[in-house]
């Protein structure tokens, strides 16, 4: 037997005896996703656990170094991995913006030290982190951003206000861009890390149109950070803020092929009695299909490291255009079902509720007129873009 | 996907070839402006045979490359960048498909090798395609068939030593079963072609068939069993003519992004214009995405994935889409100047419109998708 058809039959045998039968059944919604931290409440025994046995083996961060709490595992067993969990339907362990987002950052531009106290953690799911970006005035143009953040000598000083920080009020940590100067409008921002709990720190929801609050104001009044928590060189926290745009926007970009079913739309959507709809719908279908196949091939284009720096833009505009899209047809084809926003038939109101999230996919992350405008000028390199 | 060295070497070859051989200026253009009744140059496609690209997808054994659907992509968008017409599509790939494994391939094969071979497909008998419908007749007669009924779209008709006609034996309109495949030497008795030019300036003949006789031998594959043959044939012929439908839409976005970069409106250059930007990025994203797909076809076939059939729909109607998009904003972008004959970009949106209607436009793969 191959090194990997073994690895393949000890990943089966594990995860049957590891992944409990509760986390092999479809999340029906977002809120079944397991987010841990200090204080997430988890649904059940089972999820708790699920998130415990994978953390302590490294696998919800399969190809991350094992000195870093990873699994440690090549390209080849990563994809093994997560095949046998597709095969049995095995849910995500963690749902992460440490994983998705600061990990990789981490991993480029940490210190030693930063890199082993934060990111074993991040893997066992133990703190929960928030993404701290936009400003009031500074949205998609983050070089607006007026966060001040003093070198008081033995510490930082941080004062200011953050805006759609997702989850700032569950969430443990913080990894925030702030001003160390006003000198040049890219060149004054720095990447810092603190504790949500330190003093000074405020957050409050913002209730959305879909009628939940995912996102929050957050407020910095004279917060006190170490000064060993800035992520790569002050004033140069650009570089690693755009290097982790660009994996949260491969992240967002992976909506537009829906909810990981492998079905079309025109097949989960069953029989449809308008022609008009079911032509918009089989023309989606085509598009949705195109772009997974762009997906898989960005992803190896990613792994050969031939993709060009911009192409996550394009990706994050193409899939989240899609995404809004579907929904709208979900809506279509759902008719005054789909309208109920209480009911226990309408589950809650999911499919209008998440019809309005979508909406906020193509602001999010950058606007897609911002990535628009990335693609225009660096890939196609069009004047003055 | 990501290409292996041989097939970025082909791609490379083929594009130095094509950029420097089958431009506009040399081939699409000379032909058509000189009246050639097979708006195309033999000259061209003996070069090709030289090359080895007639062959691309001939077994070894008899003589070819033995490649697949995913080089025969890669030479075919090289041929949309160009407009270069040539019957590698009919000849190359989807006769050839036809063609491999049977008796009819040991002796049309040695041909097209050397490049003096030139084959077409007979499928469509209305405006538009309907494999199913076929209604041509093929009825026993002396050691054969003959074969009655019409023909249209027959890309090369006129041009062509080789016809593969769809024909109907069994089965009625509708079914895929009772279909049989022939391979018909363009001199049999009782055909009438009329060649006609099309919008793009290629031609596709019009073919009645009155009792044409046809040898029994002539049958490719099974009696009735024609479909399975067909199917291959159009899968290879989708992929392949929505590689060329991409190679049209980059070509045509290519020559505009360099327009947008140097024509000068209201005192600046015109892709200086946030809309005009977003606009070009857009389609950048869209011919990606459409090159994806088409390649996950062709890589899915030579896999013999059963997964090829719905993804050769998505890439055709895809890749339809988006090229008319392409050639769209293309002529839109360039203003004026872009509705001159002088200026090729009208050349490709004239393309599109043909690539778009062989082997089923958009609006049917879309419907075949949706079927799957």
């Amino acid at each position: 037997m191959s090194d990997l058809a073994q690895f393949r039959a000890d990943t089966r045998a594990w995860l049957e005896v590891n992944c409990p039968a509760e986390m092999r059944t479809p999340m029906r919604s977002e809120d079944d996703a397991c987010w841990g931290g200090r204080h997430f409440k988890f649904q059940s025994e089972a999820q708790e656990r699920w998130m415990r046995v994978m953390g302590e083996k490294g696998w919800t961060v399969p190809d991350w170094p094992a000195a870093y709490g990873g699994g440690g595992l090549s390209a080849a067993e990563t994809k093994v991995l997560k095949e046998e969990m597709r095969a049995i339907g095995a849910r995500s362990p963690l749902s992460s913006f440490g994983i998705s987002m600061l990990g990789p950052a981490l991993l480029k531009y940490g210190t030693e030290e930063q890199k082993s106290r934060f990111l074993p953690e991040i893997a066992r799911g133990e703190i929960r982190w928030c993404q701290g970006y936009s400003e009031p005035g500074a949205g998609s143009d983050l070089a607006g951003l007026q966060t001040k953040c003093e070198d008081m000598g033995d510490h930082w000083l941080v004062n200011g206000q953050k805006v759609w920080t997702s989850y700032a009020d569950q969430a443990d940590w913080i990894f925030c861009l702030v001003r160390t100067s006003t000198e040049t409008k890219h060149g004054g921002i720095s990447f810092l890390l603190f504790d949500m709990e330190s003093e000074g720190v405020s957050t409050k929801p913002i209730l959305l149109i879909s009628g939940y609050s995912p996102f929050c104001e957050t407020f910095f009044d004279d917060v006190k950070v170490p000064k060993d928590q800035v992520v790569g060189e002050v004033n140069k926290g650009w570089d690693v803020a755009k290097y982790l745009l660009g994996h949260e926007r491969e992240m967002i970009s992976g909506m537009g092929l829906g909810s990981g079913s492998s079905r079309t739309l025109a097949q989960s959507l069953g029989e449809i009695d308008d022609p008009v709809l079911a032509a918009d719908v089989a023309l989606f279908d085509v598009d949705a299909l195109a772009f997974a196949a762009m997906s898989e091939h960005f992803i190896d284009q990613l792994k050969a490291g031939e993709a060009h720096p911009a192409m996550p833009s394009m990706m994050k505009y193409a899939g989240t255009e899609l995404n809004k899209k579907r929904h709208e047809l979900i809506m279509a084809a759902g008719g005054s079902d789909a309208l109920e926003w209480d009911s226990e038939r309408s589950r809650g109101g999911k499919a209008a509720r998440e019809w309005l999230r979508t909406k906020a996919n193509s602001i999010e992350g950058g606007t897609s007129e911002v990535q628009l405008g990335i693609v225009a000028k660096h890939i196609l390199r069009l004047p003055g873009a | 996907m990501i290409l292996t060295d041989d097939q970025r070497q082909l791609a490379d070859m083929t594009r130095t070839f094509m950029g420097e051989e089958g431009t506009i200026k040399k081939q699409l253009r000379h032909w058509r402006d000189i009246g050639c009744k097979d708006g195309f140059g033999h000259g061209l496609w003996k070069q090709m045979a030289e090359l080895g690209l007639t062959g691309l997808a001939i077994p070894e054994e008899e003589g070819g490359l033995g490649l697949g659907t995913t080089e025969a992509a890669l030479v075919m968008e090289e041929v949309g960048r160009n407009l270069t017409p040539s019957p590698f599509l009919t000849t190359s790939i989807v006769a050839v498909e036809a063609l491999k494994g049977s008796e009819q391939g040991k002796r049309w094969f040695p041909g097209i090798l050397s490049g003096d071979t030139i084959a077409a497909f007979a499928i469509d008998e209305g405006p538009h395609h309907r494999p199913r419908q076929i209604a041509l007749e093929a009825k026993r007669s002396g050691n054969g068939f003959a074969l009655s009924g019409s023909k249209q779209f027959v890309v090369h008709g006129a041009s062509a030593d080789l016809l593969i006609v769809a024909a109907r034996t069994g089965g009625s309109a509708g079914e895929s079963k009772g279909l049989t495949l022939f391979a018909v030497p363009r001199d049999a008795a009782g055909m009438t072609v009329e060649n006609v030019a099309l919008a793009d300036a290629s031609k596709a003949a019009r073919i009645t068939f009155e009792g044409t006789q046809i040898d029994a031998d002539a049958v490719i594959g099974e009696v009735d069993g024609g479909w399975e043959p067909l199917r291959r044939a159009m899968r290879a012929g989708r992929t392949g003519a929505a590689a060329e439908l991409v190679g049209v839409a980059a070509g045509a976005s290519a020559m505009t992004v360099d327009y947008l970069k140097q024509r000068k409106q209201f005192g600046k250059l015109i892709g200086e214009f946030q809309v005009l930007q977003h606009r070009a990025a857009h389609l950048f994203g869209e011919i990606e995405i459409a090159r994806a797909a088409t390649f996950k076809a062709a890589e899915l076939l030579d896999r013999g994935d059963e997964r090829a059939g719905v993804m050769t729909h998505v890439a055709k109607a895809k890749a339809g889409r988006v090229s008319a998009l392409a050639v769209q904003e293309a002529v839109q972008m360039h203003g004026g100047i872009g509705m001159t004959d002088e200026h090729d970009i009208g050349l490709y949106m004239k393309r599109e419109k043909v690539l778009d209607a062989l082997f089923g436009d958009a609006n049917y793969h879309a419907r075949m998708v949706q079927a799957a």
